[in-house]
């Protein structure tokens, strides 16, 4: 049995999923908009410009807000334990940063709305960065020892 | 209305991944860390929000347009090619050596923390760059113009 399966930490786990869910749907019953965070972030910079800009900052400004909203309502920290390592730090940004553009999308946008729609490339996106992912940690923590 | 909606969708979209813990790289690498520390309980939040989005989406698509006009904005791309392919691997390596993906990321600058900006600011400069690529001038095919 492994530790972290209590159903508490499985009840957490899927009422995220849940929000992470509502709030897509949400976006498109509204918007007619994927909720796809690499696509809202990369077009906020320059030189890129249309008329959803205000949208896509107001998207951004709900994800900055909602940790402290959580803190504030529930009087609970929001733990959150990275590298420190700032080689990594900025390796591991434009790798994600990079990709998630190259890739036309990232864990939101090919993750959860593209595999919901069952769309083939965001399928085999998923598929692509979960391996991927996968392998990195294993060499980072078991064949390099990091 | 169109900025109040998506400021709210971002909003829950944040909640989810504080309540599910997605927002903690080292809760995510633990997720991936299938031969070691392996924490399951994330695959319960992809699951939950894709399920509900899946769902969700059914629903809004019975319409024919979203609630505030417009029309679904939906990617038209059906290719399986090697730029989604390698920009997703990509995107799972910077993934694997951090844990934080773009929406977490985003959501995680809330708590001040400098690794969180190094890690943004890197992310930002990947994503100039996909874009930068992806500009006429720098395509290298020489197809003749009709």
């Amino acid at each position: 049995m492994v530790e972290s399966l209590s159903t508490e930490n499985i009840l957490a786990a899927a009422t995220g999923g849940v929000l992470i869910g509502i709030a897509a749907v949400l976006l498109m019953a509204m918007t007619g908009r994927i909720a796809g965070v690499s696509g809202f972030v990369s077009r906020l910079l320059p030189p890129y410009t249309d008329d959803a800009k205000a949208s896509r900052l107001a998207f951004v400004a709900g994800l900055v807000a909602a940790p402290l909203i959580y803190t504030a309502t529930t009087a609970n920290a929001v733990a959150i334990t990275v590298s420190n390592s700032a080689p990594l730090l900025v390796v591991g940004g434009l790798l994600v940063g990079f990709g998630a553009v190259r890739g036309g999308g990232c864990t939101s946008g090919h993750g959860v709305c593209g595999t919901a729609r069952l769309s083939p490339r965001s399928i085999v996106a998923t598929a692509v960065f979960m391996v991927t992912g996968i392998v990195t940690v294993f060499v980072m923590r078991h064949v390099i020892g990091a | 209305m169109q900025i109040v909606s998506t400021f709210i969708a971002g909003i829950l979209f944040g909640l989810g991944l504080v309540v599910s813990g997605l927002i903690n790289p080292a809760k995510v690498l633990n997720f991936l860390d299938l031969a070691g520390t392996w924490d399951p309980s994330l695959a319960f939040t992809m699951a939950a929000a894709i399920l509900t989005t899946a769902i969700g989406y059914r629903i809004v698509f019975q319409r024919r347009a979203p609630l505030l006009g417009g029309s679904f904005q939906l990617p038209a791309a059906t290719d399986l090619d090697v730029r989604l392919v390698g920009g997703a691997a990509l995107f799972g390596i910077g993934w694997g050596l951090i844990g934080f993906c773009p929406g977490p990321a985003v959501a995680a600058l809330s708590s001040g923390m400098t690794s969180t900006m190094v890690f943004v600011g890197a992310m930002l400069a990947g994503m100039a760059l996909a874009r930068a690529l992806d500009k006429p001038s720098f395509r290298l095919s020489t197809q003749p113009k009709i």
